[in-house]
């Protein structure tokens, strides 16, 4: 099943690598991973999204937690007490006969349009995994020429204590150390 | 310590005071272009530098020290070769948790990543091998990194790290600030305070428990918690079997030692883990040679796991209780609550299941003019008063020691655990002479894994360094060879090794050298060996197609033991009466 870690990690050069090798060397597979700014310009954050059992992501969490450049590791589950959401750019045939087939769908799914070519349309649709999981299943009888995803992004509901800020990242004179 | 000059200092300068105040006396390393400007400024320190043969040696004579003293061992090497030769070192002090810092120069920033003359990417390549890597590309960047390379290898479970400084970094002046630069980054994961739940739990499960036994590793003598765990099993009577790496943290002679567990441990050792009702593992991590077949491992028994790496628990071996701390903090705060308890009906079993091997020595079996490896061990143990520090390299040598030579003192065993690898023996036995002048070191290594590092008798006569060194000469690769013998069939594909004349060898690097080819002339010679000046060396010349036994297969549970086919000379231990 999937799990969602959240991780905060120091922003600097190289802490993508070690979280991705971390991943590959102890087997765990990956299904998505992104990474991003924060409301801390020092801080990153990452979400990888794991198909693994509940024992394997606990001990995926144990060794993020050893990584020098990581603050904390949140394990959140798939449910409905996190916000999981994913973006899609699928580009699907619309020629003239389906065009307006294709439109009732994407306003079913309450995605849009942002883009119109002679025989095709590229929809965005935001939402969780499976929304859009559901929305290329039933666009895909069109003919699904692009897909792309961003992979998902987490967080969890309610009141939340801010990253410990206690410890700052490796700081010299002119920014964070390359590693 | 040297006095900071006031203003600012070169890198170079810096790297050499941040060691100086880390309180290091010693580096292993070998020079090259991209860490020139550190050498050059090197004799302005009062670090002593032992010059290695070959980079890969140096961290294993750090990994040695390290070992020997409880302290961070440091390498120092150029880019390049010179950076990709430590990879192996590291690999086996990460795997045997040894605290390390290596130090290797780089190309000047502005060649990063354009394929420079002698320029690898030793960061990325060393990734999985280290706790972490630096690249530091500016001199102000250095005392941070080094400061927080050294608490990281210590702290925690430790570890090696590598810290790859730039050229340019080296020649460029900064100031030094040492408060500045003081680590924090270590200090995001310390272990939680202690679980009191959990304490409780494993304080029912010990109560309760007819047939416990303790699982001692390598984590009790990072720890530093011999005497809590020896409080432990002598308070709640429960024997203890002993990891490979474990060896020498506790006693081998203590009445409740019941001697090495696994592949090659001692069938009753085995047995009690598989009949046991508790697994007390303290500081171990359920290594595959340790468990064999994993479905089958000790199905009688409830499981507490305490190991300061929290990744440990639950990875192999489901445990009821998962304690992720200092093992010392956990034993002090269980041991005031631990009953005290009897539990003579399951000493009894134990001793029972030993039957007359317990009793049998090896010193007292007629001699038939064969000299078998058991023997050099056991005459070894008895003529050093088992007070020798012993590194050993990897294969048959290696068990056979782990059987016969009967570690008490701590830090008294050296020897590549996880890793395997072969040719570590010698660098880590001189490492080891350094950090403790005043020990009897000895190197146990095969007639394979010697030859793979003994340019290092080079530098033990180019720094006056005085190791003993074992050679046990059967003319194979022998634990490869036994593998072929029980596993395929008797073929001994590219297991037959040819040695030098080491006798003549010796000579050629001016220390003594002597070969023993009978067991009469054991003592002599391994007397010789301690008194002589120098590094010593003899070769004993042993049964060539001997295998170490008992032996579980790889793969097969832990009671299904190959045992040493009959009619034999040997017994199958060594264990004296206790």
């Amino acid at each position: 099943m999937s799990h969602v870690l959240v991780v905060y990690t120091d922003d600097e050069p190289g802490v993508l690598t070690r979280v991705a090798s971390l991943f590959r060397r102890r087997g765990f597979n990956i299904h998505s991973l992104t990474v991003g700014p924060t409301e801390r310009p020092d801080v990153s954050r990452m979400t990888v999204v794991v198909d693994t059992d509940e024992a394997t992501a606990r001990r995926a969490v144990e060794h993020l937690r050893k990584l020098v450049n990581v603050l904390e590791v949140q394990q959140l589950g798939i449910g409905r007490a996190n916000v999981v959401r994913d973006l899609a750019l699928i580009r699907v045939n619309a020629g003239p006969t389906r065009r307006s087939e294709v439109l009732q769908l994407v306003e079913v799914f309450r995605a849009n349009v942002v883009d119109i070519a002679d025989d095709s349309l590229v929809i965005e649709c935001t939402g969780s995994l499976g929304k859009i999981e559901a929305l290329v299943d039933t666009l895909r009888p069109f003919g699904i020429i692009e897909l792309g995803r961003t992979g998902a992004v987490a967080m969890a509901r309610g009141t939340r204590t801010p990253v410990k800020a206690a410890i700052a990242p490796l700081r010299t004179g002119g920014g964070a150390m390359s590693v | 310590m040297s006095i900071a000059p006031a203003g600012p200092q070169t890198g170079a300068q810096l790297i050499w005071e941040s060691l100086t105040r880390e309180g290091v006396d010693i580096v292993f390393g070998y020079p090259g272009g991209a860490i020139l400007p550190t050498y050059d400024a090197m004799t302005e320190y009062t670090i002593r530098h032992v010059l290695v043969r070959h980079e890969q040696s140096a961290v294993h004579m750090a990994d040695g020290y390290a070992r020997a003293s409880g302290r961070v061992g440091v390498v120092v090497a150029t880019s390049g070769p010179g950076a990709t030769n430590l990879v192996t070192g590291l690999a086996t002090a990460m795997l045997d948790s040894t605290p390390l810092v290596a130090i290797t120069g780089q190309v000047g920033s502005g060649l990063l990543g354009t394929d420079a003359f002698q320029e690898v990417d030793i960061t990325g390549i060393t990734r999985p091998v280290t706790k972490h890597t630096y690249l530091v590309t500016r001199a102000e960047d250095i005392v941070p990194a080094i400061r927080e390379a050294f608490a990281v290898a210590r702290s925690g479970r430790p570890g090696p790290v590598l810290v790859d400084i730039t050229k340019d970094a080296q020649q460029s002046r900064a100031t030094l600030d040492w408060e500045a630069a003081a680590p924090q980054r270590h200090l995001r994961h310390l272990p939680a305070p202690l679980d009191q739940i959990a304490l409780a739990q494993a304080l029912d499960l010990i109560r309760s428990a007819k047939r416990p036994i303790i699982l001692a590793g390598h984590g009790i003598q990072l720890s530093g918690a011999r005497a809590e765990v020896l409080a432990l099993a002598e308070r709640a009577d429960i024997p203890f079997a002993i990891t490979l790496l474990g060896l020498g943290a506790v006693p081998a002679t203590h009445p409740l030692s019941l001697g090495m567990m696994g592949m090659h441990g001692e069938s009753w050792v085995n047995r009690a883990i598989q009949e046991a009702d508790l697994l007390l593992a303290l500081g171990m991590r359920f290594d595959d040679r340790v468990t064999g077949k994993l479905k089958e491992y000790a199905p009688h028994a409830k499981k507490i796991h305490i190991d300061i790496d929290a990744s440990e628990l639950n990875k192999l071996v489901p445990v009821d209780v998962a304690i992720a701390a200092d093992l010392g903090d956990v034993l002090r705060a269980l041991l005031p609550q631990v009953p005290v308890a009897d539990r003579s009906e399951w000493l009894g079993s134990i001793r029972e299941w030993k039957g007359d091997s317990a009793v049998r020595d090896i010193k007292n079996l007629p001699d038939d003019g064969h000299l078998y490896a058991a023997h050099v061990m056991h005459d070894l143990w008895r003529l050093t008063k088992g007070e020798a520090v012993v590194v050993t390299d990897v294969g048959q040598h290696q068990m056979w020691e782990a059987q016969y030579y009967k570690h008490d003192g701590e830090r008294s065993l050296i020897t590549s655990g996880g890793a395997g690898t072969m040719g570590f023996a010698l660098p880590a036995a001189i490492g080891a002479k350094l950090a403790r002048p005043e020990a009897e070191v000895w190197v146990v290594a095969g007639d394979g894994g010697f030859q793979m590092t003994f340019a290092e008798l080079m530098t033990a006569v180019q720094e006056d360094v005085k190791v003993n060194i074992a050679i046990i000469n059967n003319g194979y690769l022998g634990m490869v060879r036994q593998w072929q013998a029980l596993f395929y069939e008797g073929r001994y594909a590219a297991t037959p090794i040819l040695s030098p004349d080491f006798v003549k060898l010796a000579d050629a690097f001016g220390v003594h050298g002597q070969r023993v080819e009978a067991r009469s002339e054991l003592a002599t010679a391994v007397e010789a060996a301690r008194t002589v000046k120098g590094t010593a060396l003899i070769e004993f010349k042993v049964e060539q197609e001997d295998s170490v036994y008992p032996m579980v297969p790889a793969g097969a549970a832990l009671h299904d033991m190959i045992r040493r086919p009959a009619p034999s000379v040997l017994a199958e231990t060594g264990q004296d009466p206790v």
